[in-house]
């Protein structure tokens, strides 16, 4: 390695989305044959930085970046991903960007296909020529080869197993002629171990080939074991840009989501609970996006009990399952009780209700009034506010002034800025529109409340407001809440424990004051510690 | 999977071609005259398969059934008011409408590709009503262009009134000229008490068929032919791959219409007169119509499709509508059970081909949740064994 003479090097790139900065002054140099591992949270910037990398519309569009971008040190500046590709670089993303019912070999070379002319050519272009099959095949082996896996080139993509799709992808990039630099975001997420290990090797071949790879992973093991050098993104900064030699996976996930002040816990920190009241056992929920395979906790009574992870991992998909909003089986338990899954109404019934992380489509009736609504769940379920017409059971009406009531209370409870109970959800800001949510949530008087990313896109202040009226709720009123968050800081300074997703799959369960390191760990698909398994039990 | 399986897929798969064959046997005892069937059939088939095979092109690229194909068949008829109008007789009257109606077919290709390129999604249903819309242009130009902006010599197609074209177009001049170009007559068969008559097999028309069912077989193997399959699987991937996706969709419509544009040229020379101002109104409906029966559905189709799907309503039209009288004693519902059959064979299939995706996609979801824990349970008996060495 040269150090001279780095093949890619970005210097002070700067970007915020409308003020908000999602990266501030991060540099690094990446050099011929150099794997260098990039890591960080979710919201570090990661996504961010190869975007600016890759010139995607998206960065121009929201106002550009500072800073600049070398290739061989002279500034480049790509307006599109195909100039990218032009200069040499190529990039495999998270989501897999195969056409399904193509084969291995006609994804490998799509639009790049080898052709022979044909008699229209003359007529109607090159696109009338034929394609040749053969060398098709032959070409896609190649670049198979290359990457040294195993994969039959005629066989669908639709039939493959996701390991395979995933080297299909990789092929694809490497087939490109001139290819120098190659960026994999998350390229084992979706990888059995051993399909990991393959893949890995392939890397390393490709890196002696002189291929220089960036390789964004939270499987810290994976990265150190492959990466030469390892840069940390935290908050938008470069945190750590150091040599992966002699460094442990628990310095790495210190580094990631280390921050600088501690959040403050609320009081309480030995509580008492009651009798266990919710239990799920083997829980699978079949949602786009967060699937959930195996999953078998057990909340007690009066308890806030938090559920964390990375985006993708299945955190999302548990009270979706549970309160029969996405396809679910396996065994769920309410107080003893089983709750009847796929059915959004007898989960309601029994008790539970469900703040949304989809506020404006599941959580809100974004054209009606506060007070419609707040009581609009428990008129539906509870026959709340209705009044019989002339004692009749058939024909009732709404009970307006209820109504109204009920929000003007929730109204004043929560600190909702509106301008009356009449004004329209859609017109409140983020934090106010979260905060009728729960209302509406509160007023069937839930005894147990699953809360999904009560924070998200709210500004700080509000933040609070949401939070402190959770706690509020559960203190006062004995509501056993379970609570959904990205954010761990926020899980960490109510939640009375603290479940990590990885994989569909409960990794490990946390007291609120465990050590970040730990949290971390779970989060990086490396299992519990002993500690984690104490807690669990 | 086991056997019972397989057999109830393959059944949900090719439910509606099941079903049209039993409705049309059924009725096939009551039809009456069934030796005449495999006659008209033929004459049925010949006339209507080109137009069918319009349809494929625009499914391959993903954009469903192209219901404005009407646009082409409208501009098939410009060609052929030109060509009664100059009295362009026999098969090259045929070649004369074709010429004058290639440009302005691909010109409505180009305008409809372009429409329906802004509302990604919804091709289907704003193909349709695009067709519905430019009807009305239609009607406009045939009604009162003709005669005052555009030529018309021969005053035996001009409305009185001095511009427009007469409501029905005798199309004497072009008649079968191209079924009759060479044709063989088979002699006719006894089978039982059953006398088959006559079939005429226009050998000509057949072999245009084939020739084009040809060309969509080498088509596919085309870049263009590559290019669109990949357009229609997925648009992101394909345009992230560089594949300009708007050009080769609009590139789809217009064969698409160009092709409707020959095809109902054929059409009508198989028959004796043309409706002037609505002879497409029908178009698009049977060719889906038939296209759907064979098989296909809004995301695939292939020549078999086709060819089964042609054979198989045109079948249905034989029996059914005749023998409908007989069964319920009254004249009319001959005309009230075609129309029933063809739009609710093309609701069928839609909402088929709609339930079926989903329990497609369900079915791989459940796999896919299988197969994650697996790999979760190998995993850790792997953690397991490496934690005891």
């Amino acid at each position: 390695m040269d150090e001279d003479c780095p093949l890619l090097s970005l210097e002070h790139i700067t970007k915020d989305f409308d003020g908000t900065v999602v990266l501030s002054d991060v540099s690094f140099k990446l050099c011929k044959g150099e794997i260098l591992g990039l890591v960080g949270e979710n919201g570090a910037g990661k996504t961010t930085l190869m975007r600016i990398l890759f010139g995607m519309p998206v960065i121009a569009e929201t106002g550009g970046f500072q800073g600049r971008c070398c290739i061989d040190g002279e500034s480049v500046d790509f307006k599109s991903p195909f100039d990218a590709l032009d200069a040499g670089i190529g990039m495999v993303h998270q989501e897999f960007s195969l056409i399904s019912a193509f084969t291995t070999a006609e994804n490998i070379l799509l639009n790049r296909e080898c052709t022979h002319p044909s008699f229209l050519n003359e007529v109607f272009g090159d696109r009338m020529s034929v394609l040749d099959r053969d060398a098709i095949r032959e070409r896609a082996e190649r670049s198979i080869e290359k990457l040294g896996v195993k994969l039959d080139p005629d066989m669908l993509v639709s039939e493959m197993p996701v390991g395979h799709k995933q080297f299909t992808e990789i092929a694809r990039e490497i087939n490109r002629d001139g290819i120098r630099v190659l960026v994999l975001d998350e390229p084992t997420a979706v990888l059995t171990e051993s399909e990991a290990e393959v893949l890995l090797s392939g890397m390393r071949s490709l890196a002696d080939q002189g291929i220089s790879i960036i390789f964004i992973s939270h499987r810290l093991h994976e990265v150190l074991e492959v990466a030469d050098r390892i840069v940390v993104l935290r908050d938008g900064k470069l945190v750590k840009d150091v040599s992966a030699k002699g460094v442990t996976v628990k310095e790495v996930s210190a580094w990631m989501v280390g921050r600088d002040v501690e959040a403050k816990r609320a009081s309480g920190a030995h509580r008492e609970f009651g009798p266990e009241f919710l239990r799920l056992d083997k829980l699978w929920v079949d949602m786009p996006g967060e699937r959930v395979n195996e999953v078998s906790i057990s909340v007690r009574k009066g308890e806030i009990f938090g559920i964390g992870g990375l985006a993708g991992q299945g955190k999302l998909g548990i009270p979706n399952g549970v309160m029969g909003l996405q396809l679910a089986g396996g065994e769920a338990l309410l107080d003893g009780q089983a709750i009847p899954l796929n059915d959004p109404r007898a989960a309601l019934s029994m008790g539970m209700a469900f703040v949304s992380e989809d506020r404006r489509g599941v959580g809100l009736l974004l054209d009606e009034s506060l007070d419609w609504n707040i009581a609009f769940t428990a008129m539906q379920i509870q026959d709340r506010y209705l009044k019989p017409f002339l004692g009749s059971r058939f024909l009732r009406f709404r009970d307006d002034r209820g109504m109204r009531e009920l929000a003007q209370e929730y109204v004043d409870a929560l600190e909702i800025k509106c301008t009356g109970v009449r004004q329209r959800a859609k017109e409140l800001s983020g934090g106010n529109q979260q905060k009728v949510c729960l209302a509406k949530a509160f007023a069937i008087k839930p005894k147990l409340l699953f809360v999904s990313e009560p924070t998200r896109g709210i500004d700080v202040g509000a933040k609070r407001l949401v939070l402190d009226a959770l706690l509020k709720y559960n203190r006062e009123n004995g509501m056993t809440i379970v609570m959904i968050s990205s954010e761990l800081e926020e899980l960490r300074s109510i939640c009375d424990r603290i479940a990590i997703v990885d994989e569909g799959r409960v990794a490990g369960i946390l007291p609120p004051e465990a050590h970040l390191e730990d949290f971390g760990l779970l989060m990086s698909g490396r299992g519990a510690t002993e500690e984690a398994r104490v807690a669990n039990a | 999977m086991n056997g019972l399986q397989k057999n109830s897929r393959f059944l949900r798969d090719n439910l509606v071609v099941f079903i049209f064959l039993a409705l049309s046997l059924a009725a096939l005892p009551f039809s009456g005259q069934a030796g005449a069937i495999p006659d008209n059939l033929m004459a049925r088939v010949t006339r209507n398969a080109f137009l069918v095979f319009a349809l494929i092109i625009p499914i391959y690229a993903g954009m469903g059934i192209n219901f404005s194909m009407t646009l082409g068949a409208m501009a098939g008829q410009i060609g052929l008011i030109f060509c009664v109008d100059w009295n362009v007789v026999g098969v090259w009257g045929l070649l004369f409408s074709a010429v004058i109606g290639t440009p302005i077919a691909i010109l409505f290709g180009l305008l409809a590709g372009s429409v329906l390129n802004r509302c990604k999604g919804r091709e289907m249903v704003t193909s349709l009503i695009l067709g519905f819309f430019m009807e009305g242009v239609y009607q406009l130009i045939v009604l009162y262009m003709f005669g005052s902006v555009l030529p018309l010599r021969s005053p035996n197609i001009e409305l009185s009134r001095g511009y427009g074209v007469r409501n029905i177009l005798n199309l004497a001049t072009v008649r079968g000229s191209l079924d009759d170009l060479v044709a063989i007559k088979t002699p006719a068969i006894s089978l039982g008490g059953l006398v088959l008559s006559p079939v005429k097999i226009p050998l000509v028309t057949i072999a245009i068929i084939v020739a084009l069912a040809f060309f969509i077989v080498w088509f596919k193997k085309t870049k263009l032919g590559q290019d669109m399959r990949a357009v229609g699987n997925d648009m992101a991937v394909a345009k992230a791959a560089g594949i300009n996706v708007d050009r080769t969709r609009i590139i789809s419509i217009v064969i698409s219409t160009v092709l409707a544009c020959y095809g109902q040229i054929i059409f009508l020379q198989s028959i004796n007169n043309m409706m002037t101002t609505d002879a497409q109104s029908q178009t698009g409906f049977m060719a889906a119509a038939a296209i759907l029966v064979g098989g296909a559905t809004a995301s695939h189709a292939s020549i078999k499709n086709v060819l089964i799907g042609v054979t198989l309503l045109h079948f249905m039209f034989e029996t059914v509508p005749n023998a409908a009288p007989r069964v319920f004693g009254q004249a009319d519902v001959a005309e009230y059970f075609r129309s029933f059959l063809s739009f609710g064979v093309i609701a069928l299939s839609l909402v088929l081909h709609a339930y079926r995706e989903k329990k497609k996609e369900e079915e791989a979801r459940r796999a896919n949740r299988i197969a994650a824990g697996e790999t979760a349970a190998a995993n850790a008996a792997a953690a397991a064994e490496g934690g005891r060495a």
